[in-house]
């Protein structure tokens, strides 16, 4: 039990006590009680997100600055920097991406990340460079922060020899065998049991890695989660799993997709450990996934963290977002995890302006020297159309 | 040379590559305690042990995309469907992830796994467990599909299938598990993929046939033989890669091709031969080629039905007379 902002399931009881227990734990967050009287609200009935009361809202964001300064005191400040460098550096690239999306120089679908970054810069920095992770096709933020280089990455979303998975993989299909980045799937809930395959291939090795599986909160509904998870208990396999709880399946929401949509909850039926997380605050997410990965590493158990988060873009470039309403992405804007970790560790006195302007100018030479690598990698060579369909 | 059943030749081929390759793991339902649903697998879990012999709840789509997951990783699994009508759930990751990994990942995650089991028409089924799904799975790049029709080609092409560094779809055929060959004992005896074998010479005409439809179009050529026919049976073992140079060296010689098959006429693999035979050796034919598929309809239940829905022994010598104009 980490604060008001997460809570976490213990299921290895009989079933009896099993939801006794839930029913003692599963105490709501404030932003939880919220999202629960917005459902009862009604199924079709998007003025509900209008109503927000300004007061109860500056309420949350100071609670929530306040359990991040608990967290930071004991935290190192090159950590700390390092998080709120990767943060800045996947929503400036993302900025890229969508100014060049609309310039024509990247194509197909590229779903932005844009207010999920704590979530994947928080988890990832629990991983060691071997440990393993795959996730969705919203994924240019989990590549940056396992430390595929953005110069790759740009020029990959360029179609580019010189990318990831040189030009062959786009946006949504991004790879880094170096770094064990096992990819951007893009079958909604694909990347589910593949996770839990490389998790059972590090156990069968005989070596303490751990893979985290990131998919969004409509991957839930799919076989493939149901699948993995019971399988990971079952066979005891170090499988994080993270749904990235945005509330909205493209443009459907939560709550006209998902019956039950305490996404944590669906993890007592297959006793699986689960832990609700704030994922507007990247300390938040990276305490809970140490937890996980300790369980996954040393006691070779799977988790799943439902981080709460918000996507402030459309569910792609092409999406207007009309399911939206613009009070309701505001309210969330108010809650932007960078904004919150940059307030928090000024506060506490561990940066200054300066300190987040030297951030600043060192994310924009990065993200402008991925476009300069992207713009001056070649396109690929006409003959790599049949390369890499079998291996020798 | 031991003369073993098609079941005794995959068993042996799971065992030797076990052996040899520790990162070689077995997984499915009922491939452990029960010993597999045609023992196929029998005896593996007592020499291999839990760790490497994998019961799996039923759950098609969960274990073939744990087993792609497990090969991005390193290993190279060995994933039984009880029959290849409920890989049908696990389609996605088999051709969503296992087929386009290498490709969509620039050439740096291969994945090295087999996907077996049997395949076609069992004994009055009906039509759920009677599916022959080679053309799906042929029709993609980035996938490998083989289906041997003995006992030492089951053997030999298994323990390559394994050693191959891509995804293979290995099918086997339950009516044909019984069926006794003899097999090479040598335990580095494998046989390529893509090379397709000619199991019988002839010069008056060519029956092209797979799988089940192997032993039935040796019969059918006994039979022409009696009527002074003499018919070649080429079987391709591997769909894909297909070894069409066999085949059209076949044609250019007896001018005269059948292609037999259990499966499903329409875009099937005999529609992709003859396709190919016509662009490449059109100027060979003497007749136009000829395919034998099963009936265009689901599986039925009833004996005679079911007998009808399958091609026989008759059906073959019937079409080889018409191309050879003997009728």
């Amino acid at each position: 039990m980490r604060g008001a902002y997460a809570y976490s399931f213990s299921c290895g009881l009989r079933a009896g006590e099993r939801l006794i227990e839930m029913s003692k734990q599963a105490k709501p967050s404030p932003s939880r009680a919220q999202a629960e009287e917005a459902n009862a609200a009604g199924v079709l009935d998007p003025e509900v997100t209008d109503e927000i009361n300004p007061t109860e809202l500056e309420q949350e964001h100071s609670a929530r600055k306040e359990e991040q300064k608990h967290r930071v005191e004991e935290m190192d400040r090159d950590l700390l920097l390092n998080l709120l460098y990767q943060m800045i550096l996947i929503r400036r690239f993302e900025e890229k991406c969508a100014e060049s999306y609309s310039l024509g120089k990247i194509g197909g679908f590229c779903h932005l990340y844009i207010g999920q970054e704590a979530v994947a810069v928080g988890a990832i920095s629990t991983l060691r460079k071997d440990d393993y992770v795959l996730t969705s096709y919203r994924e240019h933020g989990q590549a940056i922060a396992k430390g595929v280089s953005a110069d790759e990455i740009m020029a990959e979303l360029y179609g580019k020899a010189g990318g990831c998975s040189s030009g062959k993989g786009g946006s949504m299909h991004l790879f880094d065998s170096d770094v064990n980045f096992l990819g951007g799937h893009a079958i909604v809930g694909g990347q589910i049991p593949l996770a839990t395959g490389v998790a059972f291939a590090a156990k069968y090795q005989g070596t303490d890695r751990v893979a985290l599986c990131f998919f969004g909160e409509a991957a839930v509904n799919q076989g493939a989660f149901h699948e993995s998870l019971n399988l990971a208990q079952l066979w005891k396999i170090p499988c994080i799993y993270i749904c990235e709880n945005n509330q909205y399946g493209m443009g459907t929401s939560l709550k006209r997709a998902m019956s039950l949509q305490d996404v944590s909850q669906k993890a007592c039926a297959y006793e699986v450990a689960s832990e609700f997380v704030d994922g507007m605050d990247v300390l938040a997410v990276r305490d809970a996934t140490l937890r996980a990965v300790e369980r996954g590493r040393t006691h070779s158990l799977p988790t799943l963290l439902e981080i709460r988060t918000y996507r402030f873009m459309g569910h792609s470039m092409s999406d207007p977002g009309n399911y939206r309403t613009r009070a309701e992405i505001e309210k969330y804007q108010e809650r932007d995890p960078i904004k919150l970790f940059t307030a928090t560790l000024k506060e506490t006195g561990i940066i200054d302006d300066a300190a987040v302007q030297e951030i600043e100018k060192r994310v924009r030479e990065e993200v402008d020297r991925s476009v300069r690598f992207a713009e001056e990698s070649p396109e690929p060579d006409p003959k790599e159309l049949y390369t890499h369909i079998y291996k020798d | 040379m031991a003369v073993i059943t098609i079941r005794e030749a995959l068993n042996q081929a799971l065992a030797e590559e076990m052996r040899r390759d520790e990162n070689v793991f077995l997984m499915g339902e009922e491939v452990a305690a029960y010993q597999g649903a045609y023992k196929v697998t029998k005896g593996l879990l007592q020499e291999f042990g839990e760790k490497r012999v994998i019961d799996t709840p039923i759950v098609e789509l969960g274990f073939a995309g744990l087993g792609v997951g497990a090969a991005m990783a390193g290993l190279r699994p060995v994933v039984e469907f009880m029959t290849f009508n409920f890989s049908i759930l696990a389609t996605d990751q088999i051709i969503n992830s296992a087929a386009k990994m290498l490709y969509m990942s620039g050439g740096q995650f291969n994945i090295p796994i087999v996907f077996r089991g049997p395949n076609g028409s069992a004994y009055q089924v009906s039509s759920q467990h009677s599916q022959a799904l080679e053309s799906w799975y042929a029709y993609f790049p980035g996938i490998k599909v083989v289906m041997p029709s003995t006992a030492a080609d089951a053997k030999g092409l298994l323990k390559s299938a394994i050693r191959d560094n891509n995804p293979v779809i290995f099918m086997e055929q339950e009516r044909m598990y019984g069926n006794k060959g003899e097999v090479p004992d040598d335990e580095d005896f494998t046989i390529p993929l893509g090379v397709a074998d000619i199991k019988r010479e002839g010069k008056d005409a060519t029956i092209v046939a797979r799988s089940l439809m192997v032993p039935v179009a040796l019969k059918a050529a006994e039979e022409l033989e009696k009527q002074d026919v003499s018919v070649e049976v080429i079987d391709p073992r591997t769909i894909r890669p297909l070894d069409m140079e066999t085949i059209i060296n076949s044609v250019k010689k007896t001018n005269r091709l059948v292609i037999a098959e259990e499966s499903h006429h329409f875009c099937g693999v005999a529609a992709e031969i003859s396709a190919v035979v016509m662009e490449r050796a059109f100027d060979y034919l003497d007749a136009p080629v000829k395919r034998i598929s099963g009936a265009d309809v689901p599986m039925p239940y009833a004996k005679n039905l079911e007998n009808l829905a399958i091609p026989g022994v008759k059906q073959i010598v019937d079409a080889v007379r018409e191309v050879a104009y003997l009728d």
